[in-house]
């Protein structure tokens, strides 16, 4: 990683600073005998989105702080372009952190909140207001600035709270979960806002989540962790079509893993059933096929060639919504689950509960991964 | 038939009334200990021989041990505040930001004297502090001084002991304060490029003035009436308006005159809570969340 981030802002938004390439070589982090982190490396693109995502105690949030100076690591080094800033105390960093439940200054009015990292960087007085005013109208706050924080609503304090991050123009901005105490509806739309944000600020942000769907719609990569290492970084078509292990395949997407044995260089058995992928089968010997719900297609009167076929009995219809989850019991088999759209062709399609039903897979869709060891 | 709006109406007296007969027993208990009393001593203060007199007030114009009383005793308890606030704070801040384990220790600490009685702690530091106790003999032994320097029976002494034992009361409302402080919100400050200092004095000394508020006016409220150490190491010097009130029912028995001198701490310090809500607004540092 040789990228250096520019510091003056050349083009973009008024509150664009540029961008830094992030590079985290080795970082492992113990407390005690626990190891939160364990021999991270992961190198993060000048202006790329990139999240963070694991279930709790996978080690995200250890890795957050690392970056952020708020834990040293036990060993390895962290670079911002080509600074070694492993033993940076945070105020040094010029990183803008948003954290999860806002940490926003309840003494200070938003203005002040806003002004927080302007006074701290003792920015002279007078470019204060029209900065603030800058990065409020920026996260869509104008005319709040002289509202306590008491009386702001979850998603105008998480507003505020980006506000703040953004307004002294980092290069990089860590988020911690920024939107897990919001509502449904409002989530998505941050996260809608969050994306434009970024395309308009052309930082780089590091984003942690538990939430996939989140991690999916907002991010240039997804670096995977569990257990305090890092199981895949990859896009999210790439981390969807080819996990490489059963944790990703069972982590992204919702999806059913499946004992299957090797069947030839590029085919595994289910049972009786041979079924074909586009791709080269993993080494090893114990393999699981990883069905994804979306990939199955109810086999019609007009079956398509080329693709595996899957028969079996339904056991259940779930209407959810804007889809059916249908469960199926392969012959001879475990049981499965695909979703068919809501629609009322796809509603015909589906027999009634112990009727037959033929599910196809298409060779591409056919994701093989090797089991994990036990 | 009753009109809806009539028969809400009647229900919600109802429940008005449940409510009033639920707080009642605590009501009557405030009314009995805290009323009561202080009816019985304003009525008492301006009585003499069963009859209306307002004797006993002249006195704080003709004698001006009353008044100088009064000052002793304000000074003091400013100087004891004060000093509980500087030396409070960072014991406060230290048990508040320290990992647990010492934490406990540092509260411990603090606690600990509250097992032993005021009285023993005054005759502890009298013991300390005489003429030839131990500060005394150290600060000779090294040389320091010639002389065994006058370390008690004055204000030092009473202000020293009486310090001693309020210092609790200031720790412990600084410390609840400061441990409800969200630690995100000093890392936040860092992180937005705050030094220490800029954190410490933009964030966390703002967040934690209810905490000082609140053991300032515990620590000034209990100096203003303390007796024992005054007594005890004041040696008769710090005649302070606890030990005017003892003297008035002790030895003259004018129960008209200690009440006299009760109301009128009680005036003084109304009056001061008033005046100073008007210049600082108290309920918005006690409310600031």
């Amino acid at each position: 990683m040789a990228a250096a981030g520019s510091i003056s802002g050349v083009s973009g938004g008024a509150l664009a600073g540029g961008s830094v390439g992030v590079s985290i070589r080795n970082a492992t982090r113990r407390y005690g005998a626990f190891t939160a982190l364990d021999d991270v490396s992961l190198d993060v693109a000048p202006g790329e989105f990139l999240s963070l995502l694991g279930p709790s105690g996978s080690g995200k949030t250890t890795l957050l702080g690392i970056l952020g100076g708020f834990t040293v690591p036990s060993s390895g080094s962290v670079h911002f372009g080509a600074t070694d800033v492993t033993f940076l105390p945070p105020h040094k960093r010029d990183i803008g952190v948003v954290f999860q439940n806002y940490a926003l200054f309840p003494h200070l009015s938003v203005a002040e909140n806003v002004a927080f990292p302007l006074r701290a960087r003792r920015e002279p007085k007078a470019s204060w207001g029209p900065r603030v005013a800058e990065a409020l109208a920026m996260v869509e706050l104008s005319g709040y600035e002289d509202r306590a924080i008491s009386q702001l609503s979850g998603g105008q304090r998480q507003r505020v709270a980006l506000a703040r991050a953004i307004v002294f123009r980092p290069r990089l901005i860590l988020m911690d979960e920024p939107l897990s105490a919001l509502d449904k509806h409002l989530r998505e739309t941050m996260q809608i806002e969050l994306r434009r944000l970024h395309r308009q600020l052309e930082a780089t942000i590091i984003y942690v989540t538990h939430d996939q769907r989140e991690a999916l719609t907002m991010s240039d990569r997804i670096a995977i962790l569990r257990g305090g290492r890092l199981a895949q970084v990859d896009t999210p078509e790439r981390l969807h079509d080819r996990p490489m292990s059963a944790f990703v395949a069972s982590f992204i997407g919702e999806s059913t893993l499946v004992p299957v044995t090797r069947a030839g260089a590029d085919a595994v058995a289910l049972g009786s059933t041979t079924l074909r992928s586009a791709r080269p089968l993993p080494a090893g010997e114990a393999l699981l096929l990883a069905i994804q719900t979306e990939k199955l297609v109810v086999a019609g009167d007009a079956s398509p060639d080329g693709y595996n076929r899957l028969t079996g009995r339904v056991t259940d219809v779930v209407y959810q919504g804007e889809s059916l989850r249908v469960f199926v019991a392969l012959d001879g088999g475990p049981e499965i689950s695909l979703r068919q759209p809501a629609h009322h062709a796809g509603r015909l399609a589906i027999p009634a509960p112990g009727g037959a039903l033929t599910a196809l897979l298409h060779p591409q869709d056919t994701i093989v991964v090797p089991a994990e060891p036990a | 038939m009753t009109h809806p709006s009539l028969a809400l109406r009647r229900h919600e007296r109802r429940e008005q009334l449940l409510v009033l007969a639920l707080l009642s027993p605590a009501l009557a208990v405030v009314a009995a200990l805290l009323v009561v009393p202080l009816a019985w001593l304003a009525v008492q203060s301006v009585t003499a021989d069963g009859a209306f007199t307002l004797e006993h007030y002249r006195r704080f114009l003709t004698e001006d041990i009353y008044w100088r009383s009064f000052l002793l005793t304000f000074r003091i308890a400013l100087t004891v505040t004060v000093l509980a606030v500087l030396l409070g704070y960072p014991v406060a801040y230290a048990a508040a930001t320290l990992p647990r384990r010492w934490s406990v220790v540092v509260l411990g600490l603090v606690i600990l004297p509250f097992w032993t009685s005021v009285l023993v702690r005054a005759y502890a530091w009298m013991v300390l502090l005489q003429r030839r106790g131990l500060v005394n003999g150290m600060l000779q032994g090294l040389g320091l001084t010639d002389q065994p320097i006058a370390l008690i029976n004055n204000e030092f002494g009473t202000v020293l002991a009486t310090l001693h034992i309020l210092l609790p009361f200031m720790v412990l409302p600084l410390y609840a304060t400061m441990q409800r402080i969200p630690r995100d919100l000093m890392l936040a400050g860092a992180s937005l490029g705050g030094n220490p200092l800029h954190v410490f004095l933009r964030v966390f000394l703002p967040l934690s003035m209810p905490g000082v508020v609140a053991g300032t006016v515990l620590v000034f409220v209990l100096a203003l009436g303390f007796y024992i150490t005054p007594e005890l190491l004041g040696g008769g010097r710090t005649f302070m308006v606890s030990m005017l009130v003892s003297r008035n029912v002790e030895i003259y028995n004018q129960w008209g005159a200690a009440s006299a001198i009760g109301v009128v701490l009680l005036a003084c310090v109304a009056a001061l809570f008033w005046l100073a809500s008007r210049v600082v607004p108290l309920e918005r540092i006690m409310g600031a969340r």
